[in-house]
């Protein structure tokens, strides 16, 4: 519109210039009028997915396991199969928009994506998206080597524990161990972790997607999750007033765990079974 | 500028911060202890022992000094696990500390002995001493004489130094604060309180050594 403005400027005689400038002036005011006024019968998300045959979904792409960089330079994780499993129930292209934890939730304001994955229920959040039904399980857990046998808070009784401190992991377990349990804590997670690989420590606690990539890449100690501590289960975030998205994106999710596709997923990215309790 | 200081949630974690200042006290002497005799040895072969002998420690002496103490650390409680060596982080504390001090105090003992002017050791056995006696009650005592402050000042920078064992999880003084600061968040307060700890220690531990030193060595210094 600028562009056209300014060439039709400078093509006319310098009498005319003002007059057309104020004609486009109008004309440009009108036009924001008639789109703000359009905005509240403007058709919504599903109808505007369905139009185009694409949906933008925000993934993280520097969160392994959820979204990362795969080797060939393409997004791969759990949400990356999520959204395509969304793309197939509403039958249009998939998207991927990289967002970051500070700017997604304005890129989900401003349609720049119709929905975000891997967004955990807050209060706060709550005032201002609709959560989908629960995709992902997400969890602080205990974990330690397959052969020491830890099944609850008591039988930490007598173990070491790595933890990063101050983190929501350090008082989850300093809430729930015994006396007995030595609970080491580290600078950061990485000195936790750390010191569970080198064996300082008998068992560590940390969230389950730094869990599954720790038993990703360390087999020959099997690390093992051996139960878990307080849970955040993944959602869709989606804007509020989209009903009817929202309705389709949950009925995707209640197919996928009833085929058994999204265990699928949750055994090849997080490799554990999908909770049943999700 | 302006800042409402609130040590009151601080009284709760006494418990922890004995137990540091305990931590950090019997570090700094165990590793004290053991940094002096056997810097005193590696002093004494450094200047008589055989060739071998004296490539070996300098070679040991130039690795510690030549790499910063928190690596020597993690070294030995991180790296040592994977040659099957597995200490807990207290011993892997003390062995590192008394590793750095007794390279630094070899290199001081040694200036100290370097010091002391060769007639004396010629006096000594011109007076049928051995060489082992001489170099016991001659040369020795006028070179730790002339190094003490030297190695006091070492001792002192290994406590405060001690500081960074908090980061393979000893419950020292610094753990402590971090782990004050941790729960009730008043991280000025925290850390200013320890600063005073170490602060008032530092200064009482100096004392203490210089009223050691003056009668360990009264009269022989030059």
């Amino acid at each position: 519109m600028k562009t056209l403005k300014n060439l039709s400027a400078q093509q006319q005689p310098r009498g005319f210039r003002l007059g057309k400038a104020w004609a486009g002036l109008t004309t440009t005011l009108a036009v924001l009028g008639l789109l703000t006024a359009a905005q509240p019968s403007h058709a919504d998300a599903l109808d505007t997915i369905a139009k185009t045959g694409v949906v933008k979904i925000g993934v993280f792409e520097d969160y392994p396991p959820f979204g990362s960089m795969g080797t060939d330079m393409k997004p791969v994780g759990y949400d990356i199969d999520m959204a395509k499993l969304i793309g197939q129930a509403l039958n249009a292209k998939v998207e991927l928009v990289q967002v970051t934890g500070d700017n997604r939730m304005a890129y989900l304001a401003d349609h720049k994506t119709d929905m975000l994955l891997s967004v955990g229920e807050t209060p706060e959040r709550d005032k201002v998206i609709d959560f989908s039904a629960p995709y992902a399980p997400y969890y602080l857990a205990v974990f330690g080597p397959r052969a020491l046998p830890v099944k609850n808070e008591a039988d930490l009784s007598g173990k070491t524990i790595a933890v990063a401190r101050g983190t929501l992991e350090d008082l989850s377990v300093s809430k729930i161990a015994p006396a007995s349990a030595v609970i080491k804590r580290f600078d950061d997670p990485n000195g936790a972790i750390s010191a569970f690989l080198s064996g300082q420590a008998q068992l560590m606690v940390v969230g389950n997607d730094v869990g599954a990539t720790i038993m990703a890449r360390h087999p020959a100690i099997e690390p093992e999750q051996k139960f878990s501590l307080f849970s955040s289960p993944d959602h869709v975030g989606l804007n509020k007033n989209e009903a009817r998205l929202k309705q389709k994106v949950d009925e995707a999710i209640a197919q996928a765990k009833k085929d058994g596709s999204l265990n699928k997923i949750s055994q090849k990215w997080l490799l554990v079974p999908l909770p049943a309790t999700l | 500028m302006s800042y409402t200081f609130d040590f009151s949630d601080l009284g709760v974690y006494t418990e922890v911060l004995v137990h540091g200042l305990v931590v950090t006290l019997g570090l700094t002497a165990a590793s004290t202890a053991a940094g002096a005799v056997l810097g005193i040895v590696g002093a004494a072969l450094a200047s008589a022992g055989p060739r071998w002998v004296r490539g070996l420690i300098a070679t040991y002496v130039e690795l510690i000094r030549n790499t910063p103490f928190i690596v020597q650390l993690f070294f030995v409680f991180f790296g040592l696990p994977s040659l099957g060596v597995r200490l807990d982080e207290m011993q892997a504390a003390l062995l590192a500390m008394t590793v750095n001090l007794t390279a630094y105090a070899i290199e001081i003992v040694r200036a100290g002995i370097d010091s002391v002017s060769r007639g004396q050791s010629q006096a000594a056995s011109a007076l049928g001493l051995t060489r082992t006696q001489a170099f016991l009650h001659v040369v020795l005592p006028q070179a730790l004489a002339t190094v003490f402050p030297a190695l006091l000042s070492q001792v002192l920078i290994v406590m405060l130094g001690s500081a960074v064992v908090s980061q393979i999880s000893v419950p020292d003084l610094t753990y402590a604060a971090n782990f004050i600061q941790s729960r009730n968040f008043r991280s000025f307060e925290s850390y200013i309180m320890i600063t005073a700890i170490y602060l008032i220690l530092a200064i009482i531990l100096r004392r203490l050594m210089n009223v050691c030193g003056r009668s360990l060595f009264s009269g022989r210094r030059r």
